[in-house]
């Protein structure tokens, strides 16, 4: 019955969180006289006003769907990964390097490329994890300043090996393109490419891996308990190792879709992409489950994207739909807010947990 | 004597069940009031009931003879109740006095009065008999002292009833001495104690009356007098209980596990076993009975390969497995029941079915290929719940909501059905109540009488004596006398486990 209870509530929480959300976003609105009926009217309009919008939001959405999975899964092992962001970074490089570089055949050079991504953000965040493991230092220092340096040392890398014409690097083959015209044509021109497919196997892989294998049961119950994981005879250090190498993957294959799919080239960038960032955000109002981090990304994705139109229509700054979406994430965060209130409505059948 | 504490009638329904049905409790001035009953049969709810922790659905509370509705633990403070929990709830980084005045701090103008709090802490340290260093840091003091800082706080902020939960689950044989001589000391100054307990020797030893509820049902009080430890037990358990271990001569046969030599390093770095030796047979219980402290965690670690040995070697049925993966030895046939099933026996986020195959996931019929086979884990789940009795709604429960017992009784079935070679019990029975306790002991002997080899480490004396067929005695990381149960009392273990024989025992009155 608890657990049913709590089920219940892993949908109902991100659900009042969210129209909290709206409510706080709209009285911002109304704070700096606007209407927020109005606001809110466009920003679906941008999401669902037509094909091309719809397209975009989608496109938008992928990298989320991808960072948002990173973040979970490392989670899912007790690991903080904020180093998404780099691994991201690192991908996105590792992709554009084989796309620019490597002769292949159609079809194989993009999925060479995005393996390769996949290794290399994997490596990356697997030297975090193998810092972890042996020598103790905590993940979230090490990832953060692994961001920094995957940054910087990528804009060398462009800079120096991979320089095309403008600040950036040449454009890929189009053997290693991942963009669609199959779903351009049907999104009247939007850079939605095959890349939300991959993300969506990869929600269903995850879910495969950490509930339905062997390696998923031992990554879980380090995340959940090393002490009990450690006497089970389970080798910690290589499951800290494995789930930050898994993290990473996921990480890098979002940057190399973000890449062969979206842009075609990768620039030299002058700060972060907030993607790895806004992942974190996601798999928080996903609840670390792979197809919540989905859900969690088409909200997130969506508010953003739409808010460019209401934008443009009425003038309505961006930032109150920032305001939102912080506010929804505040809300998942502080979901004992959630509770209380919650408790309020059912007093009557109010179940408290015993001691 | 005049109630200073009457609970009327208290009934407090949780979603699906009901924790407390119609519950009297009635102390007087100057008493030591046993609340007696199983785990889970309601004890903790009432007591929070009283602290203000949960509101009553039904009934009445009455203070020194005043109708009260207490709302929070505030409140219950100002009332003059004071609880000592059994998780502590001390700032270890702070000194004794720190804690002790930690948000009732005496001030001289914006600084707090450190001095004045000192000699105040003191003050009642001394008039109460509990020895107490004010100026000690929490980390540098025993478990015993620290729950005597959680007794000062509670008197420093003026109680007058005071509530211990099952304040000897964590003391050792002296220090549950000790306490109980407090807790008369107390009385004897016109405080009133709750004593919340299973176990019934304390109950004797200390009691004035005593409370027995039942599945949330008040069963009885009685005058501890007129009464005797099966008549309690009878009442709490709702049958009759044997103490006495039934069980045959044992008949040990060649060596399963031999020590040593073992030297190992505690956490802190110095030597935790200093060249301990020991072996157990096939067909014994080898009980190893020590103070707390003394290298009997390391002892295990070091066995089950949890920790690296720097010395010496540990052989099962001949071979050498110290310093080896931890996985390596319990495939070679070790069974670990260990001493804290929260933090090593049970990843509680899991179900109690997921928990049945802990070391044995990855291995046929649980999975095939790497894919787990679920089916056949919860089947395999079921026929253990069934076999060992581990009441559960389901093999399905979260392990975090199974009571203590029953958590316990899945570690044992898991580890017994895996049919180990060596079986080690480390505190086995814990914090159970003695339902539990006698079921847990009878699946010991039956390991032994099946051949098994069987370690069992307890700090409860009665347990080693009951249940052992050899006393090895553990002081300061060695072995300091093998003896024979028949042979010994608590008076010449008492002597080994403080030091051998060479100095008196000082805490002994």
């Amino acid at each position: 019955m608890n657990s049913v209870n709590s089920k219940w509530n892993a949908i109902l929480v991100p659900v009042l969180a969210v129209i909290l959300g709206m409510l706080v976003g709209a009285l911002v609105m109304l704070a700096m006289g606007f209407n927020p009926i109005r606001g809110y009217e466009l920003v679906f309009q941008g999401i669902f006003g037509n094909a091309y919008y719809l397209g975009e939001t989608l496109r938008a959405v992928t990298p989320l769907i991808f960072a948002g999975l990173a973040v979970a899964f490392a989670f899912r092992t007790g690991l903080f990964n904020i180093g998404v962001e780099g691994q991201f970074i690192v991908g996105q490089l590792a992709a554009a390097w084989v796309g620019i570089s490597w002769n292949l055949p159609p079809v194989i050079h993009a999925i060479v490329a995005v393996l390769v991504a996949m290794v290399a953000a994997g490596l990356y965040a697997g030297l975090a994890g193998w810092l972890k493991a042996k020598l103790g230092v905590h993940e979230v220092i090490t990832t953060i300043m692994l961001n920094y340096v995957a940054l910087f040392s990528s804009n060398y890398v462009i800079r120096t090996f991979l320089k095309g014409q403008s600040e950036g690097t040449e454009d890929i083959q189009p053997s290693a393109s991942l963009t669609s015209d199959f779903f351009s044509s049907i999104f009247d021109g939007a850079r939605l490419n095959w890349g939300l497919i991959i993300a969506l196997l990869f929600t269903l892989l995850m879910y495969w891996l950490l509930w339905k294998t062997t390696v998923g049961y031992e990554l879980r119950s380090v995340g959940f308990n090393p002490h009990a994981s450690e006497y089970a005879g389970m080798n910690v250090s290589k499951n800290i190792v494995l789930s930050m190498v898994i993290s990473g993957m996921l990480a890098g294959a979002g940057g190399a879709v973000e890449t062969l799919g979206v842009y075609g080239y990768m620039v030299i960038s002058a700060g972060f992409t907030g993607i790895g960032f806004d992942g974190i955000a996601v798999a928080l109002i996903g609840a670390n489950n792979p197809f919540g981090v989905v859900l969690g990304a088409l909200l997130f994705g969506g508010f953003s994207f739409g808010a460019d139109n209401m934008q443009r229509v009425e003038g309505i700054p961006t930032e109150s739909i920032q305001i939102v979406i912080s506010m929804v994430i505040y809300f998942v965060a502080a979901s004992a807010i959630i509770y209380r209130l919650l408790g309020v409505f059912r007093r009557r059948r109010r179940e408290e947990v015993q001691s | 004597m005049p109630a200073v504490v009457e609970m009327l009638g208290i009934t407090k329904r949780f979603a699906g069940f009901t924790a407390n049905d119609a519950i009297n409790l009635v102390v007087e001035k100057g008493e030591i009031h046993a609340l007696l009953g199983e785990n889970g049969a309601g004890k903790s709810t009432l007591m929070n009931i009283l602290f203000g922790l949960y509101q009553p659905d039904e009934g009445e509370i009455r203070i020194r003879e005043q109708k009260v509705q207490i709302t929070d633990p505030n409140m219950a403070n100002q009332l003059g109740i004071g609880m000592v929990h059994q998780h502590f709830m001390l700032v270890d980084k702070f000194t004794v006095t720190e804690n002790i005045v930690l948000g009732a701090e005496p001030r001289k103008g914006v600084k707090i009065d450190i001095k004045k709090a000192e000699q105040e802490v003191q003050d009642l340290s001394d008039r109460y008999g509990l020895k107490v260093d004010p100026r000690a840091k929490i980390s540098e003091i025993s478990v015993g002292m620290q729950q005597r800082v959680e007794i000062l706080k509670t008197l420093y902020r003026g109680a007058e009833i005071i509530i211990f939960d099952e304040p000897t689950a964590v003391l050792t044989p002296q220090e549950i001495n000790e306490l109980l001589e407090i807790m008369h000391n107390l009385v004897a100054e016109g405080k009133s104690i709750i004593f919340i307990t299973h176990k019934l020797k304390e109950i004797m030893m200390a009691a004035d009356r005593c409370t027995i509820i039942r599945r949330g049902k008040y069963i009885d009080t009685v005058s501890i007098e007129s009464t005797n430890v099966d008549e309690l037990a009878a009442k709490m358990v709702g049958r009759h209980v044997t103490f006495e271990v039934q069980k045959t001569q044992a008949e040990p046969k060649q060596a399963v596990l031999e020590v040593n030599d073992v030297v190992v390093a505690s956490n802190r770095g110095v030597d935790a076993l200093k060249g301990l030796s020991l072996e157990v047979r096939a067909g014994e219980i080898l009980g190893i009975a020590g103070i707390d402290g003394n290298g009997q965690s390391e002892l295990i670690e070091a066995i089950t390969g949890l920790r690296k040995i720097k010395s010496g070697s540990i052989l099962l049925n001949g071979k050498q497995i110290q310093n080896r993966r931890p996985r390596e030895i319990i495939e070679s046939g070790v069974g670990h029941i260990p001493e804290d099933r929260h933090k090593r026996g049970l990843v509680l986020d899991y179900s109690i079915g997921e928990n049945m195959v802990l070391q044995t996931y990855y291995k046929s019929p649980f999975a095939k290929a790497g894919v787990l086979r679920y089916n056949a884990i919860y089947e395999y789940a079921r026929k253990l719940i069934q076999q060992f009795d581990v009441r559960t709604p389901s093999e399905f429960t979260e392990a975090r909501a199974l009571s203590g017992g029953n958590q316990q009784k899945g570690i044992i079935a898991r580890e017994v059905d895996r049919n180990p070679d060596l079986l080690i019990a480390a505190q086995p029975t814990r914090g159970l109540d003695v339902g539990a306790i006698e079921f847990i002991h009878q699946k010991l002997i039956e390991q032994r009488d099946a051949g098994k080899a069987v370690l069992l480490l307890s700090l409860e004396l009665d347990e080693i004596l009951n249940v052992s067929d050899r006393i090895a005695v553990i002081y300061e990381g060695q072995i300091v006398g093998v003896v024979d149960p028949k042979e010994t009392d608590h008076d010449e273990l008492g002597l080994l486990m403080a030091g051998g024989g060479k100095e008196r025992r000082g805490a002994q009155t």
